[in-house]
């Protein structure tokens, strides 16, 4: 597995030309749209109220606009200029802010419903930005008091990353823990190379719903479980189709088209038969 | 893309800026308007997490006076249309956002606040 956080600081790393190639690269766009939708399921909020989330390390919106889809208000925060350029191309809803989730937060106490952060935290493992900086405990646990602060009683946070370690999953959690959140990680698939995923489950206050920690999902056969995750997660996406209008449709896009090329922006594409499509899972 | 249901949230985070940190004012705003989805049990569930004084003062600065000094007792639909104009649907594309205690200004540049810190300024 590469390990982009090893090789250059966030924010250089993810540059304009690496930027467009990880969002527009469909295999990306489906694992972290899979993930998405498995950090919505465990924060278990009450169901068809649309929430106010965080979401923190936003990029260029792949996670986003899976909260857009489910009818979610959310707010994104990311240190990469780049992916916060993509992410306006592709005119998510939420509202981004360029910050170092190292340096805190600053929302007033009880802000959001619940945060989640897809694919970030091992970046904050290390230490390195082109920002001031300081160790990664001092930044683990800024950003973890910052955070709790900012969520209401109760909540949760769903936090997936790729620690290299499991000494690394205990510096996170035990941090978390100090900073006041219960909770603990949740594995999917531990035995399938590919298909593992770590999810840092952190609760406020009780958490909303059942207090333990949920179960990950196992599956029988090694290296099947890709598979069984998108089946999932067409599973989901079936249940929850038709609770809320799609504002995206063709009309819509037609629209904003002409909207931005009355603006005079650039590289607006043009209208085809496949504009406002239904865009299909990839496999 | 900062609007005034995400300003009304946020108050500075510099080191030591604990108190009077919030609202942050607005400076040389540039607004634009958008249409968005109109829910009303969402603005009522919402309206609990506000600060009220500080939504009615941020929204004058930018122009609009539509909202009533004291938050009204009834919700009507009246009143949640003018909430979710102000709330969702200005949008403060250019300028910058100024603390009021410690003067740290947070520039905002194509809708996005930029929020870093300077080395000094890391809690
Ligand atoms: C693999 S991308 C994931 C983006 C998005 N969540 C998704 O699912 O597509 C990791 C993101 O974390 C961001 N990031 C890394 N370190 C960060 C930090 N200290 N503060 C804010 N964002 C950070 C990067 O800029 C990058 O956009
Ligand atoms: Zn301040």
């Amino acid at each position: 597995m590469s390990r982009p956080e090893l090789v250059a600081p966030p924010e250089i790393y993810y540059g304009d030309i690496e930027a467009k190639k990880y969002t527009n690269n469909s295999r990306i766009q489906q694992i972290q749209a899979d993930m998405t939708y498995r950090a919505l399921e465990l924060l278990n909020l009450p169901p068809d109220e649309p929430a106010f989330l965080l979401d923190i390390g936003c990029g260029s919106g792949l996670s986003g606009e899976i909260l857009d889809e489910e009818g979610h208000m959310w707010v994104g925060v990311d240190i990469a200029p780049s992916m916060l350029e993509v992410a306006l191309e592709r005119e998510v809803e939420g509202d981004l802010f360029l910050q170092d989730i190292g340096q805190g937060f600053g929302f007033r106490p009880g802000s959001f419903d619940g945060a989640i952060s897809i694919s970030v935290l091992q970046w904050l493992l290390n230490a390195e930005t082109s920002h001031p900086t300081s160790s990664p405990p001092h930044r683990l646990t800024r950003f973890f008091i910052t955070l709790h602060a900012a969520l209401k009683n109760p909540s949760r946070a769903i936090l997936q990353f790729y620690p290299t370690s499991d000494d690394q999953i205990q510096l996170i959690t035990s941090i978390a823990q100090k900073a006041g959140f219960g909770g603990g990680v949740v594995v999917d698939y531990p035995n399938s190379k590919k298909a593992r995923k770590v999810f840092l489950c952190l609760f406020v206050g009780g958490g909303g719903g059942a207090q333990q920690v949920p179960k990950g999902l196992e599956s029988e056969v090694e290296d099947e479980g890709k598979v069984q995750f998108e089946k999932r997660r067409e599973r989901l996406k079936s249940r929850s189709g038709g609770k809320r209008k799609n504002i995206k449709d063709k009309d819509w896009i037609l629209k904003k088209k002409e909207l931005y090329r009355q603006r005079g922006k650039e590289g607006v594409p043009n209208d085809s038969k496949y504009t406002g499509r239904k865009r299909k899972a990839v496999f | 893309m900062v609007r005034l249901i995400t300003h009304n949230l946020l108050a500075c985070h510099a080191k030591g800026c604990t108190s009077n940190n919030f609202p942050l004012l607005f400076q040389d705003a540039a607004v634009e308007l958008r249409d968005a989805d109109f829910n009303a049990d969402f603005l009522r569930g919402f309206l609990p997490r506000l600060e009220w004084p500080a939504l009615v003062g941020a929204a004058r600065q930018l122009g609009d006076t539509s909202l009533p000094a004291e938050q009204p007792d009834m919700l009507d639909d009246d009143f949640l249309q003018k909430l979710h104009h102000v709330l969702l649907e200005i949008h403060v594309e250019e300028g910058a956002m100024v603390c009021p205690n410690c003067k740290h200004v947070y520039p905002i540049s194509n809708g996005i606040p930029n929020m870093l810190l300077a080395e000094h300024e890391i809690g």
